[in-house]
């Protein structure tokens, strides 16, 4: 495509809605890829680690040596098992692996293992809810397959290397039905998969981190109308805001065709979060032909129904579950639970500072309130909150013996939340301890109450008011870690003699 | 004495008792490479040094009591398509003339814990695509009998060195034939094991639902006593299957007597030789006079399995040398522009015809629209075949016929006709379609004195059973030598 053709696509694009004569109906299915925990890749024994030296997490079989062969992880099956199971799939309990052939350099064998004729898990189906209407949105199939390497760029002697240590790494493609009607379906759902992926300890679903990723396939037509529209595909969505505005872009676009009497292309689009506005990649017409045949490297998984029994039994606690035992066991209300439970993180993070201080109410006060707060002016989400729930509770801890004042705590707790400090330490080392040396108190209130003659006065001639700001000088004076009952209790006596 | 005479057997006892070192053995070896080496071209690399470092330190091994088994300090040549780490790796091929594995073949590594030295590597048709060893691009192998003709393959530089005694014993791969049939053409013993017996890692692949390792050698108890050295689960390959008895030596009985041979009438109709029926039923008269019971039935769709075969095997193979591309290792083009440029450039120059013909023949079998057609027909046929073997193995315990219906061509015939070389491919072929384990072993000479092969063919995991029918039949002659090989006698 021009460079003026790819501007009045813009230009397209950017009009929006603004001729529109008929009503349409958006409609939307998912093609959702997740990258699977597991601690090996998919097809040999390396690891799956972040960050290694390119290459170093690399063998014959990822890299696609002459006469290397691929061996199934176990553990990829029981994922994708688990997950199928928990979306409400049918099991094929007689799978294949396939070969879907094309020609890239961060492929080393030019195929990638996937499933095509017989993916393990199939018509399943997650519940969504906008709005509070429930709906379900259908999951086509979900298969296993193995993810390529990177391609680096080298300015300096313009040329690509690659690095194969992804290559290899266990995914499962979820593909969902044509079912969704607005970006607020498709983020619920998406929301919905990852919160179940992520409580099945299947994958820790970061967008942003590409272990989910997401394509969005889409088609508008004329409310009322039996046929699908023509479909486009979207890539390079890396978060849900980004989803959001690609379909609402392409909707537009696809409608401002149809009312300029054009006919809508099928085709693969880019989309450019930071343009707003996708491009074409290519069209049906020059779609590869991946030549997919059964893989004769591995041999058929036959997954027998003890199996698929172990997995339900072994299947750990879903959100639904958690919600309704934390309403039960630590009676919190509703809204606590899901805020909580919105994220597998912050539920762990729940359950294993209680499991060390107790005191459910307490925790989810400090995860409610200053986390949250926290979150949204670091511009983080639950899942990437890295402090120790033993400093959560240990501070609660202090608190509870009242050697840290609570308006102190917030200031501990906000060092705990970034640096994950040992608050016990930090409040010694910073002299932030409670002052409950009464001699020590009194004396410093003895000060105030010589230097402020005037509110002594005031509270003598029966202005209880004054007594407040009396207290507020000598925590101020204490920064604060003077026990406040304490204050109130001496102040009292010194102006009452 | 000739130790190149010698079967590994025998000169592994004779190592063992001292009256050969390894290295004398070795010394012989390359000895009579260098001699032999611009009359037959049998090997693409042979790594004089290292044979001989490693000859050293197996015969300490041997001399410690630390190796006992009854290949240890006996040369060995390997096929070029498996992998030995650090030894030149080319399949023959120009797009692998620089590759140096970084790993050692699960086959090869279970000869070397044996004791096995390795003195080269062998030549072959380019990706063991071809039946002549004339697709190579390392130069034709001519056959030890007559150097005018082609040996075989695709391992026919197993089977020529073998013959032409520049090694003792070779391994080599079988997709469709070619363990048996250069080993038919040379003279000489081949087994290829049932799918699965022989660990896959290491072997570059061609067909990887057919593609099986096994041993050439001059008679059959060597090629039952390397089989049951190389044979072995492996991890490492997914289609590797565990087998309940890995011993095969116990098979080698003179003994047929009650044993039930089956005659495909279908494997002796038109485009058979007359000498090489003549000779092949000969040896089912000698085994039933030894006791079996011979019986002639029909095998049907002994037509279909060519077609399926060539489908199959060019399919997995368009895929399998798909990685062959000038990013990674290999051979990479001089100039090029872009990476599309790059891919095309370096293929075509580094692939040859034969490889060529058959990506494109399985590139099309498996693009959309055709899948269907051909593909998938394939692996039906391909069921249907085996259906047909498991019907004749519930009457008989073996199946005899030809190799190939002819002897050995001469070199320059083949190519010219490609069609004509598949079909020679015919009694060979089903064999790997079905899985099923099979032994080609030398029967006597047409009237050009060239060799003629006989194939037993057993049931899934009954290679003791065709050892025994051969080692029996082996009995009743002498291993006849080429001239080239007498060339080391004193």
């Amino acid at each position: 495509m021009s460079r003026q053709e790819i501007m009045q696509d813009a230009r397209l694009q950017k009009r929006g809605m603004s001729k529109m004569s008929r009503e349409y109906e958006t409609v939307i299915g998912l093609e959702v890829h997740v990258e699977l925990a597991t601690k090996t890749k998919i097809f040999c024994g390396c690891s799956t680690a972040f960050g290694g030296a390119p290459n170093t997490h690399t063998c014959p079989v990822c890299t696609g040596m002459p006469g290397s062969l691929p061996v199934l992880n176990k553990q990829v099956v029981e994922y994708a098992l688990a997950v199928g199971l928990a979306t409400n799939c049918s099991i094929n309990q007689y799978c294949k692996f396939d070969r879907k052939n094309y020609f890239y350099p961060d492929n080393p064998q030019n195929y990638q293992i996937s499933q095509l004729y017989l993916p393990i898990c199939h018509d399943g189906y997650v519940e969504i809810e906008v709005g509070g209407v429930k709906k379900n949105i259908g999951i086509h199939e979900i298969h296993m397959e193995e993810d390529a390497g990177k391609l680096i760029h080298d300015p300096w002697d313009d040329c690509s290397l690659v690095d194969f240590n992804r290559s290899g790494v266990p995914l499962i493609e979820i593909v969902s039905e044509p079912d969704m009607r607005s970006a607020e379906e498709v983020i619920a759902y998406l929301d919905k998969l990852r919160l179940i992926i992520q409580y099945l300890g299947a994958s820790d679903c970061k967008l942003q981190e590409g272990s989910m990723r997401a394509d969005v396939n889409l088609s508008v037509r004329e409310v009322g109308a039996k046929e699908f529209g023509t479909r486009t595909e979207m890539k390079n969505l890396n978060s849900f805001k980004a989803i959001a505005r690609a379909i609402e872009a392409e909707r537009d676009r696809q409608i401002d065709l149809i009312e300029d009497g054009k006919k809508v292309i099928q085709e693969t689009r880019r989309w450019d979060d930071a343009k707003e506005y996708s491009y074409a990649m290519r069209s049906k017409e020059d779609a590869q032909d991946y030549r997919y045949f059964p893989e004769p490297d591995l041999v058929p998984i036959v997954i027998g129904d003890e199996w698929i029994q172990k997995m339900k039994d072994i299947q750990p606690e879903l959100r639904t579950e958690k919600q309704q035992r934390y309403k039960e066991e630590y009676g919190l209300p509703e809204y606590d639970i899901d805020i909580i439970t919105a994220s597998k993180h912050m539920a762990d993070i729940f359950e294993q500072t209680i499991a060390i201080c107790g005191n459910p109410k307490e925790v989810s006060n400090w995860l409610m309130g200053e986390t949250m707060k926290l979150l949204k002016e670091q511009e983080m989400d639950a899942d990437q909150i890295s402090f120790s729930p033993a400093n959560l509770a240990s501070m609660i801890g202090l608190i509870n013996k009242g050697e840290l004042n609570r308006s102190v705590a917030k200031d501990v707790f906000k060092e705990i939340f970034i640096h994950d400090i040992d608050p016990v330490s930090y409040i010694e080392e910073h002299g932030l301890k409670n002052v409950s040396d009464e001699g020590a108190i009194k004396a410093t209130i003895e000060e105030i109450v010589a230097k402020n003659p005037q509110s002594v006065a005031d509270y003598k001639a029966g202005k209880k008011k004054a007594m407040g700001f009396l207290v507020g000088q000598t925590m101020r004076a204490t920064k604060g870690k003077a026990d406040p009952a304490m204050v109130n209790k001496i102040l009292r006596e010194l102006l009452e003699a | 004495m000739n130790i190149m005479s010698l079967t590994a057997v025998e000169l592994g006892k004779r190592i063992k008792a001292g009256e050969i070192t390894v290295v004398e053995a070795v010394k012989a070896a390359i000895d009579a490479i260098e001699k032999k080496e611009e009359k037959i071209n049998s090997f693409v690399t042979v790594d004089r040094e290292a044979a001989l470092e490693q000859a050293k330190k197996v015969q300490k091994l041997i001399d410690d009591g630390q190796l006992s088994g009854p290949l240890a300090g006996v040369p060995v040549a390997i096929k070029d398509n498996m992998c030995t780490e650090g030894l030149l790796t080319t399949c023959s091929s120009k797009i692998l003339g620089n590759y140096n594995p970084t790993y050692t073949a699960t086959a090869v590594e279970n000869l070397q814990r044996a004791g096995a030295i390795i003195i080269g590597k062998t030549n072959m048709d380019e990706f063991a695509m071809g039946s002549t060893t004339e697709t190579s691009a390392y130069g034709v192998t001519r056959n030890p009998w007559d150097i005018g003709h082609v040996p075989g393959g695709s391992s026919g530089g197993s089977a020529a060195a073998v013959a032409a005694e520049e090694c003792i014993y070779a391994l080599g791969s079988d997709t469709g034939g070619s363990i048996r049939q250069p080993s038919s053409f040379c003279g000489v013993v081949g087994m290829k094991p049932t799918y699965g017996t022989v660990s896959r890692y290491g072997l570059i692949a061609y067909g990887s639902s057919l593609d099986q390792i096994g041993p050439i050698a001059k008679d059959v108890t060597d090629c039952a006593t390397i089989l049951e050295t190389i044979a072995s689960y492996d991890k490492k390959d997914s289609t590797s299957m565990k087998r309940e008895v890995y011993d095969f030596t116990s098979a080698l009985k003179n003994d047929v007597a009650g044993m039930k041979i089956g005659i495909p009438k279908d494997y002796f109709g038109d485009g058979l030789d007359e000498e090489v029926k003549k000779n092949v039923l000969d040896v089912a008269k000698v085994l039933e006079k030894k006791g079996a019971i011979v019986e002639e039935f029909t095998l049907s769709l002994v037509e279909y399995a060519i077609p399926a075969y060539y489908i199959i095997a060019s399919a997995e193979a368009s895929s399998n040398l798909a990685r062959f591309d000038g990013v990674k290792y290999g051979y990479r083009t001089e100039e090029y522009r872009g990476l599309h440029n790059m891919y095309k450039k370096s293929r075509s120059e580094g692939f040859g015809a034969e490889v060529k013909r058959r990506i494109m023949l399985g590139s099309f079998v498996l693009s959309s629209g055709y899948y269907d057609a051909y593909y998938l027909k394939a692996l039906r046929t391909k069921a249907l075949i085996k259906a047909e073997f498991d019907k004749a193995f519930k009457k008989y315990d073996i199946i005899l016929g030809p190799v190939a219906p002819t002897t050995a061509p001469k070199i320059g015939d083949s190519l010219a006709d490609p069609i004509q070389m598949y079909l020679g491919d015919i009694y060979t072929v089903s064999v790997n379609l079905a899985g099923l384990p099979a032994i080609s072993l030398p029967c006597g000479t047409d009237k050009n004195g060239l060799p003629i092969g006989v194939q037993m063919i057993g049931d899934c995991f009954e290679e003791r059973k065709i050892i025994q029918a051969a080692y029996t039949y082996e009995q009743t002659r002498d291993y006849a030598r080429c001239e080239i090989a007498k060339e080391g006698d004193e």
